[in-house]
């Protein structure tokens, strides 16, 4: 292997906020919006999808040179979906509450482009132990933004972290007014364009040049 | 990197086998041998659900001690009224009434006009579970009632007191209701407000219960949901159906009068 430790380090950090696959490639948005209401269930499918991404590309990286090319895309999804099917499993048996808060995003994570475009774009082209470490990276990055998203949602959107009330809710005798638009996916648009935004004041360079 | 002996057409197809083999074996391994475990956490879910409906539910005990303790569970056929020991095969244990309504040999079609609560159809044979005091006295039974919401099905079990009009508590433990207003049918405050309620009027003849905006029988109503009328309409007409002749009606006259409940 001719990784250097320098490559090793960039490839596995590199994706949390030089090339945040969520904020600079916009990829994943989908369950991004969907999972983040709550603290508990973010941290699991951040689990959950790096876990899969991190397999998939090790996978795909293994049998990279005996994939025929005219059906690399359904291998693939092949391996992904085994994958995801299999994380599924997992969470239904281990955390089972939480799975079934999850259930359909779970399987969603086959569809996420994160995954689909760490392999063709990385795993195709690297040996394996660099392709886990870009999928781990890669799943770091998505996990950043969705734990900031998540954070947001639930303690403003309903006054507590992981379950615990934080702030006490004005309808059980306290101060806070919880907004409710944040418990609706669509809010984490506004939250992950915070992010971009905040993320793009710090690395100028990401900003995309005027048309 | 595309090295040309890959595109033949007996290496994709190699490939493409032996990739399928594989997976399917990890798939399916991880199916099998999850599956006890998934059952019992299942279970486990739902014994926890019905102790919370009869608010039994403490957090330092064990869920399936007290569950075994406390808890008979009942098949009863609702055409008959009489208790089965096995449904499709399956004892009270591993007996499903949701799954079995979906299977038309096991549940009745319900008409249009009948199905006010938007199940489709009504399952046959049903689950109750009957927890007695220490005398044997039957103390609290737990029903299963389900109907449709806003967005789709709310299921739920409801616990009576012994005159099986009173509720002690509800508890709708699967629903896809809007957070923060469907949703807040899982509300501890809302919830809070079935405690004490009387279903049926005098006799036990009529369902009495409703959910309206400002309540006008104190012993009858409860408060809708602000910003939830659909959902709240749902809540009311599923207890209409359940609790109506054509589905609990005739059993819970019929434990009223002391039968079913022995042992």
């Amino acid at each position: 292997m001719a990784s250097s430790a320098k490559e090793m380090k960039e490839v596995l950090f590199g994706p949390i906020f030089a090339n945040n696959p969520i904020a600079l490639q916009i990829l994943g948005i989908c369950s991004a919006l969907a999972v983040t209401s709550k603290m508990e269930n973010t941290v699991v499918m951040c689990i959950a999808l790096t876990m899969v991404t991190a397999f998939s590309n090790l996978f795909i990286s293994m049998i990279r040179n005996h994939i025929p090319s005219s059906v690399r895309i359904i291998v693939q999804m092949t391996i992904i979906a085994s994958l995801v099917i299999v994380v599924d499993q997992i969470l239904r048996a281990y955390a089972y509450s939480i799975a079934k808060e999850l259930s359909v995003f779970v399987g969603l994570i086959i569809t996420n482009c994160i995954v689909m475009g760490r392999a063709e774009a990385f795993a195709m082209k690297s040996s394996p132990g660099l392709s886990f470490l870009d999928g781990i990276g890669n799943g770091l990055g998505y996990s950043v933004v969705l734990l900031f998203v998540g954070f947001i949602r639930e303690l403003f959107g309903s006054g507590s972290l992981f379950g615990t009330q934080i702030f006490a809710l004005a309808s059980e005798g306290g101060w806070y007014q919880p907004v409710g638009f944040l418990l609706f996916p669509p809010s984490a648009f506004f939250v992950i364009g915070a992010f971009i935004w905040i993320l793009r004041t710090f690395r100028p360079e990401q900003v995309e040049p005027k048309d | 990197m595309a090295d040309k002996k890959n595109e033949s057409l007996s290496k994709t197809l190699l490939v493409v086998v032996i990739l399928c083999l594989v997976c399917a074996v990890v798939v399916s391994g991880a199916a099998v041998g999850l599956k006890p475990i998934q059952q019992k956490n299942a279970a486990l879910d739902m014994q926890r659900n019905v102790l919370d409906a009869a608010g039994l539910l403490q957090p330092d005990t064990s869920v399936v001690e007290l569950f075994n303790q406390r808890v008979e569970t009942k098949l009863i056929n609702l055409n008959t009224l009489e208790v089965v020991e096995q449904a499709n095969d399956l004892g009270p244990v591993n007996y499903d009434p949701i799954a079995a309504a979906n299977k038309p040999e096991w549940s009745t079609k319900l008409d249009k006009s009948e199905d006010i609560a938007g199940i489709g159809a009504r399952e046959d044979v049903t689950k109750v579970y009957f927890i007695n005091n220490e005398q044997g006295e039957l103390q609290t039974l737990v029903l299963y009632i389900r109907g449709y919401g806003l967005w789709g099905t709310m299921y739920g079990l409801i616990a009576l007191q012994p005159d099986l009009s009173t509720v002690r508590s509800v508890n709708f433990y699967e629903h896809s209701e809007t957070p923060g207003l469907g949703g807040e049918i899982q509300n501890p405050k809302w919830v809070a407000q079935w405690e004490g309620k009387q279903i049926y009027g005098d006799n036990y003849e009529e369902v009495q219960f409703d959910v309206m905006k400002n309540p006008a029988q104190e012993n009858h109503d409860i408060d809708a949901l602000s910003g939830a009328t659909l959902t709240s309409n749902g809540v009311e007409y599923l207890v209409d159906y359940w609790f109506s002749d054509k589905a609990y009606g005739p059993l819970l006259d019929k434990i009223r009068k002391g039968e079913l409940n022995n042992g």
